[in-house]
C-alpha cells in the first residue's frame, strides 16, 4: 500500500474553512445567550476607587455587570503547566479584588441582549481610580532586576559549563555586543474568545484554545467544579502563536458571568484588547559577548539577556537556551534576568527565546564573521556542533551542514562579494544574510482512541486541537497508513476535552508526540482484529499466528500470503460489531521539565494506560532507548535584500530556508509552516513593535493599523527546503515538530543582509528606515 | 457605538435640510467613519446616506478644467483615463492609499475628510485634544514617531493622513461646497485648517455644508509629475513622508514648480518656499536639494519623529530627481 504520510495532500478541513462551515468558539450561538464585553482598566497600577454602572444600566438591552464586587470566588489553579493548563497571571485571578497591576487589566464585565448593547454599555461604565506610579520603561527599572530560578515549566536557564569568564580574558579575538528586541503581540487572526453555558452544575466552554485539556482543567479547578462536569470544544482554532496557550481571564469570566446571569455568554476580546490581557512577547536586552581564535574557533560565548515580566506572574523570555547547544564551544554561561514592570503578562510567542535568542547570538556571529574577514557560514562551519555539548549527549539526527550548503546554493551565495556596500542591482544596494535556526523537538505524553466501524471508515478522537496548522490533515494521513485506508476513510476528531488527553498546541510538539498515539491506537484496532480471526473458525486467517498476519489497503492477511485474509469489514460482519475500538498512550518525552506532565491525565488516560500495556505498537516505541540522545530540530536561512540607498526602504527579494525536522508529513502544510515562520521573521525584523506610552504605560499600537505586520507586497520569493529524512529515534513516525522553527534565523538573516548591503549595523528590531538614515 | 437615525438624501437640499440642526454625519464610503463611530470617537446621532445623489461623474468643463463629483470612488478616479495620463501624480498618490477594496469604497470627498491617524485620537482613555478639546495633548510628549514635522502646535502634532490631499494640494484643486445660502468655491490651501489652538476644527467646511466636487484647473505641465511615497511597508499602510511633484521645464530650467509633502504636516503641505527656491532654477540636483532644504526649513521634530526631516527632504529630491529627469 501507498503510504500517504509525505504527501502534500489537501487540507482536510480546507473546504469547511473557505465556506465558512467551520465552527470558531465564537461562532456558537446556544439558546437565551447573551453578550459579554470586557471593561478594562485604563491605568496601569493603582486601585479602583468605585465603579459607577448606573447609566449602563439604564442602556438599552443591559443584562448585568460583574465586576470584583459581585463576582464569585475563585480558586488558585492547581495545575501550572501549559501541558496541563496554565492560568496566565498566577497571581491575580480575575476580578476578586481592586487592584490594578497593568493596564488594560479586565475590570468588569457588561452583559446585555445584543453585541452592540453590551459595547454601548460598556463604554458606559465610569471607573474611578486611585492612581500609584506605575513601572514602565525596562531602561528605567534595570535597579530592580533579579535572576529567577527556572524558566516555564522548570526549565533551566542559567547554565554554565566550563569557565566563559576566564576563556574570554585570554582569548586571541574579543567581542561583544547588546542587541534589544521590543514587545510582540502575537495577533492571531481570531480573537480570543468563549461561550460558556450552564446547565446545572454542568459547564459547557467553547473556547479559542491551544488546550482543550488545559482550559478544561483550570476552569474545574479555579471554579471549583469536577471536572467530569466541565466539558471544553475547540473545534476550530485560527492561529494562536503561544496567545492562546496559556488561559487567560477571559474564559473564566465568562462561565462566571454566565453563572451570574444564568444564562449563556459570549465573550470575545475586541483587537485593542487583545493587546492588553492575552499575552504578549516580552522586550529583551541581550549581551552576547565572544571569545575566539583568529581562525574563528569559539572559545567562550556568554549570553545574558534581560527581560520583563508583569508582577502578576513569573514568565522569562528564555533568550539563551539555544545558545548553549547551537555551536561547539567549552565555555558557555547563559544567563536570565527579569525585571518587573507594569504592563499585561508576557507568555510564549512563536518560538519563545529562540526567535529572539537566535537574533542576538546570530547577528553576533554575522558581526566576529566580519570582523575577522570570514565568510559567515565558514565560521558556523568551524564551530559546528556534532553533539549537544550541553546534555553531552548524541543529537538524535542532524543534517545541520547540508542545510547551509543546499541554502547558500539556492541563494546564490557564491556571487556575494564579502564586502558590506559593494553590491547594486540597478539603483539598489544588494545584500546577502544567513543564519542558523534551531527549535527542540519536543514530544509529550499523549493519548488517542481509534475506532473501526463494520462500514469500513474510522474515526480517531484525541484531545489536542488543530490551532490551524493542519492538525486534522496530518492525523488523517498518519491514521490512514497505521489502519491501511484511504484517507476518505478516515475521521479525525480533536478538540474536545472528552477525548484521550492529546499534547497541547504548544512548542511545536503536536504531530511528534499525538502522530505515535493514534498511530499506536489505530494499530491496537488491528491487533484486535487478528486476534478475532484467529479465534474465528469461519476467518481465512483461523489458527494462524499474530505475527503472520499483516493488515493492508482495509484487510488482514496473511504476510506471505496477501490472497489469504479478509476485509475488515468482512471479519466485523461476521463477528456481529459494529465496531471495534482501541485506547493508546504513549508516554515517551523529550522534554527536560514536566511541563507536559502525564499525571494531569484524566480517567479516559487511566484506561488508556492499562490498554497501552498490551500494545505492542506502544511498547515498541516506549523501549526504544532515548537517553543517549537529545532531540533538536536545525535549519538554516539565507536571504537577499534590497536597500534604496536614499530612502532606506528594504525589500527582501528572496528568502530561502532548508530545514531538517525529520520525516516530513506533508510537504504542503510543512511549506505553509515554515514560511509562515518566515513571513513573521520579515515582520520581526523590519517593523513589527508594540510601543506603551512613555508617561502612563498604556499601550499606544493597539491595532493592526499601528501594529505593522507584513503585507503581500512586503513578500519575497520564499523558497523552503526539507532534508526529509526520519529521526530514527522521536517516534515510529520519524517526524520531530514543525512551526517555530521558521521564524528563528530568518530575522537575523535579514539583518545580516541588511548589514551587508549598507554596511550600517542596526542591533535594535525593527530595522525600521529611520534607523538607516 | 451610540444608536443612530439612519437616512437617505434623495438631494443635495434634502441632506443639507437634514444637517442644519447638527448632530447629523454624511455618510459617503463609510471607509474612515463606521470606524470611528465603531470606537465611539465620531458619535452622530443621524447619518445622512448621500450614495443616492448624482455626484459621481468625472466630466471636462469647457475651460479645461475636470470636474470630479464628490462621490467618485478613489480607485475610479486613480484609472480613469485623463488622470492617469495628464496628472499622473494623482493617480500615483490615490494608488498609493489604502488597499483595493477600501480605494473601491472611499470617495473623493471623504477622503478629503478623512481623520487624523494620531493613535491617541483612538484611544478614548488617552486626553486628545482634537478629540475631547482642551484635555491635553498625549502625543507630544509621548510616543510621536508618526506625528507632524510642520504645522504643529502645541495643542495638536497629527499629521494629516491622506495622499490624495497631498497630490491635490500641489494641482491647487477647488472644492465646491452646497449649503444653506448655496454653492461656494474654496481653493484647496484654504480648505485644511492648521492646528492652533483649536485642533478640532479641521476644515473650513460647515457643518451643514455637502461637498459636492473636486475641480482640477487645467495644467498642462502636470503630464510631467510624480508622487513618492515612504513608509513602513510596501503597502496598506500611511506614508511616514510624501511627496506630490509637478514640474514644468524647459531648456534645463524650471519654469514653474508644484509642490506638496505628506505624512510630514498637520495638513496637506503645500511648499511654496520650495516652489519658490524651483522656479527659474536649473533642473538639477543643487536646486533640488536647495528646495527640499527650504521646504522643511520651519520643521520642528518631536522626541521620536526627528527622522521625518530628513526623511522628507530626501523623499522630495528623489520625487524631484524622477521628475526633472524627464525634462
Ligand atoms: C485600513 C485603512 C488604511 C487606509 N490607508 C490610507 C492611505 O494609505 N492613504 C490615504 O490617503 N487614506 C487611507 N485610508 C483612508 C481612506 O482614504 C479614507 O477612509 C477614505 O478616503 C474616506 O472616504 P469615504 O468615502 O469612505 O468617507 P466616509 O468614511 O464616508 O466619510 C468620511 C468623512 O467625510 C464626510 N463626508 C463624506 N463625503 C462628504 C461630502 N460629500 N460632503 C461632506 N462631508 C462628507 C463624512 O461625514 C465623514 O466625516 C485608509 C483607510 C483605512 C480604513
Ligand atoms: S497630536 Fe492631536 S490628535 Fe494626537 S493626541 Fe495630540 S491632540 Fe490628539
Amino acid at each position: 500500500m501507498n503510504e500517504v504520510v509525505g504527501k502534500p495532500i489537501d487540507r482536510v478541513d480546507g473546504r469547511l474553512k473557505v465556506t465558512g462551515k467551520a465552527t470558531y468558539s465564537a461562532e456558537y450561538f446556544p439558546k437565551n445567550m447573551v453578550y459579554g464585553v470586557l471593561v478594562l482598566s485604563t491605568i496601569a497600577k493603582g486601585r479602583i476607587k468605585n465603579i459607577d454602572s448606573r447609566q449602563a444600566e439604564r442602556a438599552p438591552g443591559f443584562v448585568g455587570i460583574m465586576s470584583y464586587k459581585n463576582s464569585m470566588s475563585l480558586h488558585f489553579p492547581q495545575s501550572s503547566d501549559p501541558g496541563s493548563g496554565k492560568f496566565a497571571e498566577k497571581d491575580l485571578l480575575p476580578m476578586q479584588n481592586d487592584r490594578i497591576f497593568y493596564d488594560g487589566q479586565a475590570v468588569a464585565v457588561v452583559m446585555a441582549e445584543t453585541f452592540e448593547q453590551a459595547e454601548h454599555a460598556a463604554s458606559l461604565v465610569k471607573i474611578g481610580y486611585e492612581i500609584e506610579k506605575p513601572a514602565i520603561k525596562l531602561e528605567e527599572n534595570l535597579s530592580t532586576k533579579y535572576k529567577p530560578v527556572s524558566g516555564l515549566g522548570g526549565a533551566k536557564i542559567q547554565v554554565s559549563r566550563g569557565v566563559a569568564d576566564a576563556a574570554l580574558q585570554t582569548s586571541e579575538v574579543k567581542f561583544e555586543q547588546t542587541y534589544t528586541t521590543p514587545v510582540y503581540h502575537h495577533n492571531a487572526m481570531e480573537p480570543h474568545a468563549t461561550v460558556a453555558e450552564w446547565n446545572g452544575d454542568k459547564l459547557m466552554v467553547y473556547d479559542a484554545t491551544q488546550s482543550v485539556a488545559g482550559s478544561k482543567n483550570l476552569l474545574s479547578s479555579m471554579l471549583g467544579v469536577p471536572p467530569d462536569k466541565v466539558n471544553v470544544t475547540a473545534l476550530y482554532i485560527g492561529g494562536g502563536f503561544g496567545s492562546k496557550g496559556f488561559s487567560w481571564p477571559n474564559t473564566v469570566l465568562t462561565a462566571m458571568a454566565a453563572k451570574q446571569v444564568n444564562r449563556p455568554v459570549k465573550l470575545a476580546l475586541a483587537r485593542q484588547q487583545m493587546f492588553t490581557t492575552a499575552g504578549r512577547r516580552s522586550q529583551t536586552i541581550q549581551k552576547i559577548s565572544f571569545g575566539a581564535t583568529s581562525a574563528g574557533k569559539l572559545n567562550a560565548i556568554k549570553h545574558d539577556t534581560t527581560s520583563e515580566s508583569s508582577f502578576v506572574d513569573e514568565f522569562v523570555e528564555q533568550a539563551g537556551v539555544a545558545t548553549s547547544i547551537i555551536y561547539s564551544c567549552p565555555n558557555v554561561e547563559v544567563s536570565h534576568s527579569l525585571v518587573r514592570l507594569n504592563r499585561g503578562t508576557p507568555c510564549p510567542t512563536r518560538a519563545p527565546g529562540e526567535a529572539p535568542g537566535t537574533y542576538a547570538l546570530e547577528v553576533a556571529m554575522d558581526e566576529l564573521a566580519f570582523e575577522l574577514k570570514m565568510d559567515p557560514v565558514q565560521l558556523r562551519l568551524v564551530n559546528y556542533a556534532d553533539t549537544d555539548e550541553d546534555k553531552k549527549k548524541q543529537f538524535s539526527s542532524k543534517s545541520l551542514i547540508e542545510c547551509y550548503r543546499r541554502g547558500a546554493e539556492a541563494i546564490g551565495w557564491s556571487q556575494r562579494n564579502p564586502q558590506p556596500r559593494s553590491m547594486r542591482e540597478g539603483n539598489y544596494l544588494v545584500g546577502y544574510g544567513m543564519a542558523t535556526a534551531t527549535y527542540p523537538a519536543n514530544r509529550s505524553a499523549s493519548s488517542a482512541k481509534a475506532i473501526l466501524y463494520a462500514d469500513g471508515h474510522a474515526e480517531i478522537m484525541c484531545a489536542t486541537q488543530d490551532i490551524g496548522t493542519g492538525t486534522y490533515t496530518v492525523m488523517t494521513q498518519a491514521a490512514a497508513d497505521a489502519f491501511g485506508l484511504p484517507v476518505e476513510k478516515i475521521q479525525v476528531k480533536l478538540g474536545n476535552s472528552e477525548y484521550p488527553k492529546g499534547a497541547n498546541s504548544g512548542g511545536s510538539q503536536v504531530t511528534a508526540s499525538v502522530g505515535p498515539a493514534i498511530r499506536a491506537a489505530a494499530l491496537g484496532v488491528l491487533e484486535k482484529l487478528k486476534k478475532m480471526a484467529i479465534l474465528d473458525n469461519t476467518s481465512p486467517l483461523h489458527g494462524h499466528k499474530e505475527e503472520d498476519i499483516v493488515a493492508s489497503d482495509g484487510r488482514i492477511h496473511l504476510k506471505d500470503n496477501a490472497d489469504r485474509g479478509e476485509t475488515y469489514t468482512q471479519l466485523l460482519n461476521r463477528q456481529g460489531l459494529q465496531k471495534v475500538e482501541a485506547l493508546a498512550k504513549t508516554n515517551v518525552s523529550t522534554r527536560q521539565q514536566t511541563e507536559s506532565n502525564p499525571a494531569a491525565a484524566g480517567s479516559a488516560d487511566a484506561a488508556a494506560e492499562e490498554e497501552s500495556k498490551t500494545n505492542p505498537a506502544v511498547q515498541e516505541d516506549e523501549h526504544v532507548d532515548r537517553k543517549p540522545y537529545t532531540f533538536h530540530s536545525f535549519g538554516a536561512q539565507f536571504v537577499k535584500v534590497l536597500v534604496d540607498p536614499v530612502l532606506n526602504t528594504v525589500k527582501v527579494d528572496k528568502a530561502v530556508a532548508v530545514m531538517d525536522i525529520g520525516k516530513v508529513m506533508n510537504i504542503k502544510l510543512a511549506k505553509n509552516q515554515i514560511m509562515g515562520g518566515m513571513i513573521f521573521g520579515i515582520g520581526m525584523a523590519l517593523m513589527e513593535e508594540t510601543a506603551y506610552d512613555p508617561n502612563n504605560g498604556r499601550v499606544v499600537t493597539r491595532d493592526l493599523a499601528q501594529y505593522l505586520v507584513p503585507v503581500n507586497a512586503d513578500m519575497p520569493q520564499l523558497e523552503v527546503q526539507f532534508i526529509d529524512v526520519p529521526d530514527p529515534y522521536i517516534s515510529p513516525i520519524g517526524a520531530r515538530g514543525i512551526g517555530e522553527i521558521g521564524i528563528t534565523g530568518i530575522t537575523v538573516a535579514i539583518n545580516n543582509a541588511i548589514y551587508h548591503a549598507t554596511g550600517k549595523r542596526v542591533r535594535d528590531l525593527p530595522v525600521t528606515l529611520d534607523k538607516l538614515i | 457605538m451610540e444608536s443612530f437615525k439612519f437616512i437617505r438624501a434623495n438631494d443635495p437640499r434634502g441632506a443639507i435640510t437634514s444637517m442644519t440642526g447638527g448632530g447629523a454625519k454624511i455618510i459617503a464610503g463609510g471607509t474612515n467613519l463606521v470606524d470611528l463611530m465603531k470606537l465611539n470617537i465620531e458619535r452622530p446621532a443621524q447619518l445622512i446616506d448621500i450614495n443616492g445623489l448624482k455626484m459621481q461623474t468625472i466630466e471636462t468643463l469647457p475651460n479645461g478644467t475636470i470636474k470630479i463629483g464628490a462621490l467618485v470612488k478613489n480607485s475610479d478616479l486613480a484609472y480613469h483615463p485623463l488622470i492617469m495620463k495628464n496628472f499622473p501624480v494623482l493617480s500615483e498618490a490615490l494608488l498609493s492609499g489604502a488597499s483595493a477594496q477600501l480605494r473601491n469604497m472611499a470617495t473623493v470627498g471623504g477622503n478629503l475628510l478623512q481623520r487624523t491617524r494620531c493613535p491617541y485620537f483612538y484611544d478614548t482613555a488617552a486626553p486628545c485634544n482634537k478629540r475631547v478639546p482642551g484635555s491635553g495633548c498625549s502625543a507630544i510628549d509621548g510616543y510621536n514617531r508618526n506625528n507632524a514635522v510642520l504645522g504643529t502646535s502645541k495643542y495638536c502634532i497629527a499629521t494629516h493622513p491622506s495622499d490624495m490631499c497631498v497630490a491635490m494640494a500641489a494641482l491647487g484643486a477647488v472644492i465646491h461646497v452646497q449649503g444653506p445660502a448655496g454653492p461656494r468655491e474654496i481653493p484647496f490651501a484654504d480648505f485644511h485648517l492648521l492646528p492652533a489652538q483649536t485642533p478640532q476644527y479641521e476644515t473650513t467646511l460647515k457643518h451643514d455644508e455637502l461637498i459636492t466636487s473636486v475641480d482640477i484647473p487645467p495644467i498642462p505641465y502636470a503630464i510631467r509629475s510624480h508622487y513618492l511615497k515612504v513608509r513602513d511597508r510596501a503597502s496598506y499602510e500611511f506614508a511616514l513622508a510624501s511627496a506630490a511633484v509637478i514640474l514644468d521645464i524647459n531648456g534645463g530650467r524650471i519654469k514653474d514648480a508644484r509642490i506638496a509633502l505628506g505624512g510630514v504636516g498637520t495638513k496637506p503641505w503645500r511648499s511654496k518656499l520650495a516652489e519658490k527656491v524651483l522656479t527659474g532654477a536649473a533642473a538639477n540636483e543643487q536646486s533640488y536639494r536647495t528646495a527640499a532644504e527650504a521646504a522643511l526649513s520651519e520643521a520642528k521634530p518631536y522626541k521620536h519623529n526627528a527622522f521625518k526631516i530628513e526623511l522628507a527632504k530626501r523623499t522630495l529630491v528623489h520625487a524631484l530627481t524622477t521628475v526633472g529627469g524627464m525634462s
